[in-house]
């Protein structure tokens, strides 16, 4: 059991440890704008504008994020050529986490769309009647409100994101479950040991993120 | 509490499922004595689960239904040599990181899959051979002049599979070259071809398969000055040494009779590569 | 039901349709320009080469690596839907029940797996459990007990909130009918709560049919092992063999989620968001808007 005394292993656990959070952070900004700027495209007046929307929700919710990295990296990476950093780590960190927001993505807009759905008509028809524009009337009116509606599937979302970000694993990232596989082939015996902590520190992260998104959702909710 | 429960419950499913599938596979807890370790089962089953590799060209790839290669020629020959027929041979894709726990799992009877010998893995499984010595090398564009040996690789970009030893030996002794990791070397190899690795490390014997292929015929060179050497050995469990001995007799048949040799011609030695020849001398890994 | 998105904006006149026209027209013309682009960087750089797709028109190709693949995934994506389903049922319930010493381990079991990443869960049930079990777990069954739990776990708190969404007058008739507890659950609750549910559930189930996809960790021979890792071993084609496989991953989960769509609308029959609307005006449909995307 002296998996963890060794302070190379622990080094390389809490590196793991960072790589995921800075994979989800900087996916979860990412996502969150693009995700709105979808919404807003699929509910705009603009046939080819819902079209985008609706053809980057329906391709990439439904393609498994595996292959969406590996893209990341064999398509806009090797054979087109984008090069987002020098540093080959921070190149393959930089791809993780396009690939991340992109499907990340689909799934705030399909939740942001949702929300607008709870916002009563009648909102929307009066800021209408007032003369706001399309753009106005989302943003002044139909977001806001939309966005406390929205907080706790964003929360579920966040969470998802959290823990897909160990497939960027699958290019090359050495974050935790990559981490994890290393350690538990060369100490098998401790298998056990080594996944309890692992997951430990997901479940420790996670869960109180789960109840906090709760919470903020029942103190934000609109009582109608 | 819970959890338990549930891990038994759905464990017992699954040893159910397994063992149902094994067949008359008796079990992993009396691998001591002879009559129940390799020896034992291909006597009273006629049945041998191989793990092979399925992605190396020339050593064991998977061509849909069946398997092909070096390798898988040399299960074979040892399946033959402990009376089992060609039928009776299970193959089983292994990857680089589960050999170990395959075997001690009883998930396979043998590994053979570019399974290198040292003493890390010693402690878990045991060896039979080495029937092959192999070396890391580098494979390079065909034009390439300014990588030579692993000593040119500082700030190169490398690839190579995570968990191997070659990934292993260029992050400890090679810390200057900059490592690009994935679950296999196939993914290594159009990042080579597009410039945006400079060298593709792992045995020798692996990377000439590849640059063998036809896809990549001519584009590629293996850099050809070995910096380490690789005894290639089949992984069986480490209670085993009655098997371990068994199948060191049946090498050492193997390559007096020609079999060893036909095994080359048939697969690594259709590009023109020299059979080597296998030295009886080292069968000698086996536990005491 | 009456629908915000539709009344967002006013029917277009004159000025706004010539401009929506001109946004249309840029917008369209950036993404084709987009799409030739990437179109032409692939020509550049040989992936359209005819070697690397002529494996593609092969029969070989498909019998023997891809709808092999393809059956192991759809195998593996079954067993663990049925399931992830029962697990689904057994613990939303178990979290409701009255006695706390069901519903806590319930509810930490349910906490705990929703929050571990499902690539450590299916390395650990295939690489460390053996050693626990002294015996082997098949790459198979690793993949389908992870997936069950996780998306078990995922499906019993969509459960938990369809149940808690049924209208209070439901249960308290059946209690007034002088129906036990298990009763009530069994035929009031957990029918209506699994229909309101029915597009989360199907919506969850394309996220398991994905996530079959990260058997190759344990080497089970599914779509993306098959499909992309050995099939670009045989013909160095891995881009071109990746692009296939997401097609087809692409068309089975339209489908899927086709089906859910399509199931919603049937699920909105005459009685039960009447029922909902008289009483509690939004909450089955806010549940399910929660549950929709509680996934990933």
């Amino acid at each position: 059991m002296d998996v963890f005394s060794d302070p190379r292993n622990l080094d390389a656990t809490v590196s793991g440890f960072l790589w995921i959070l800075k994979l989800t952070g900087a996916s979860a900004v990412l996502a969150l704008v693009l995700g709105v700027l979808l919404a807003a495209m699929r509910v705009s007046p603009i046939p080819v504008l819902r079209l985008f929307g609706a053809a980057w929700v329906n391709i990439f919710r439904n393609t498994p994020l595996t292959l969406i990295i590996f893209f990341c990296y064999f398509g806009l990476y090797s054979t087109l050529g984008l090069t987002l950093s020098e540093d080959l780590v921070r190149n393959i960190y930089w791809l993780g986490v396009v690939g991340l927001s992109t499907y990340t993505a689909a799934f705030v807009c399909e939740a942001v769309r949702s929300g607008i759905n709870t916002v009563p008509p009648g909102q929307a028809e009066a800021a209408r009647a007032i003369g706001l524009t399309f753009a106005q009337t989302l943003r002044i009116v139909v977001l806001p409100q939309a966005g406390r509606a929205v907080v706790a599937p964003l929360g579920s979302i966040l969470i998802a994101l959290c823990k897909n970000s160990t497939i960027v694993g699958t290019i090359g990232l050495m974050e935790s479950s990559s981490v994890m596989k290393d350690l538990i082939n060369s100490y098998g015996n401790a298998g056990i040991l080594i996944f309890a902590v692992f997951a430990g520190v997901f479940a420790l992260l996670l869960i109180p993120t789960g109840y906090f998104f709760g919470w903020l959702a029942n103190r934000l909710a609109v009582r109608r | 509490m819970r959890i338990t429960r549930v891990v038994a419950v759905a464990a017992a499913a699954a040893l159910s499922f397994t063992v149902a599938a094994c067949g008359g596979d008796d079990g992993d807890s009396s691998g001591g004595s002879s009559a129940s370790g390799i020896i034992g089962k291909a006597e009273s089953s006629k049945k041998l689960i191989i793990g092979v590799k399925s992605d190396q060209p020339g050593l064991g790839l998977q061509t849909g239904s069946t398997y092909e290669g070096f390798d898988v020629e040399i299960g074979k020959i040892i399946a033959k040599g402990l009376g089992v027929e060609e039928s009776g041979i299970e193959w089983k894709t292994t990857t680089t990181p589960n050999r170990e726990p395959f075997i001690q799992q009883g998930t396979v009877d043998l590994v053979v899959a570019t399974y290198t010998i040292n003493d890390e893995r010693k402690q878990k499984i045991s060896f039979a051979g080495p029937y092959y010595v192999a070396g890391q090398d580098l494979l390079v564009k065909a034009d390439n002049t300014d990588i030579t040996g692993p000593e040119s690789l500082a700030g190169k970009k490398v690839c190579s599979v995570s968990g191997s030893t070659p990934a292993k030996r260029i992050q400890t002794d090679y810390p200057q070259a900059q490592l690009q990791l994935f679950d296999a070397y196939t993914k290594c190899l159009p990042l080579l071809e597009n410039g945006q690795v400079d060298a593709v490390t792992t045995d020798d014997i692996i990377l000439a398969g590849y640059a063998a292929q036809d896809q990549y015929a001519g584009k590629f060179k293996v850099v050809g000055k070995p910096f380490s050497s690789e005894p290639y050995g089949i992984g069986l469990k480490k209670e085993d040494a009655a098997g371990c001995k068994k199948i060191n007799e049946i090498l050492a048949a193997a390559a007096a009779d020609g079999s060893y040799k036909a095994a080359w011609e048939k697969t690594l030695g259709k590009s023109g590569a020299p059979a080597p020849t296998l030295d009886t001398s080292k069968l000698t890994h086996c536990p005491a | 039901m009456s629908n915000t998105t539709s009344v967002l904006y006013d029917h277009p006149g004159p000025r706004a349709r010539i401009r929506n026209r001109i946004l249309t027209v840029v917008f369209g013309v950036a993404i084709l320009a987009l799409l030739w682009w990437i179109y032409r960087r692939f020509d550049e750089a040989g992936q359209w080469d005819g070697n690397l797709w002529r494996p593609f028109g092969e029969t070989t190709t498909w019998t023997q690596f891809i709808l092999s693949g393809l059956r192991a995934t759809l195998f593996a994506a079954a067993a663990g839907m049925a399931l992830s389903l029962a697990f689904g049922v057994v613990f939303s319930v178990g979290r409701l029940s009255d006695h706390w010493w069901i519903r806590i381990p319930c509810g930490a079991v349910v906490e705990f797996f929703r929050a571990v990443p499902l690539l450590l869960m299916i390395f650990f049930i295939f690489y460390a459990v053996p050693f626990l079990i002294k015996a082997p777990v098949s790459a198979f069954w690793a993949v389908v007990i992870g997936l069950t739990l996780y998306n078990g776990s995922v499906l019993a708190e969509a459960f938990r909130a369809g149940i808690r969404a049924v209208p209070r007058g439901q249960s308290e008739a059946a209690y007034a009918l002088g129906m036990r507890k298990t009763l009530v659950m069994r035929h009031i609750l957990v029918p209506q709560a699994a229909r309101s549910m029915l597009p989360v559930i199907v919506s969850q189930l394309v996220v398991l049919l994905k996530d079959t996809a990260l058997g190759y960790i344990v080497a089970y021979p599914e779509l993306l092992q098959r499909g992309v890792n050995d099939l670009s071993a045989n013909f160095g084609n891995v881009v071109a063999a990746a692009i296939v496989v997401a097609l087809i991953y692409i068309v089975i989960n339209s489908l899927l989620t086709l089906l859910a769509g399509w199931l919603g609308r049937q699920g909105q029959g005459p009685r039960a968001p009447k029922a909902g609307e008289a009483t509690q005006p939004s909450a089955p449909s806010k549940a399910a808007d929660e549950g929709a995307v509680a996934t990933a």
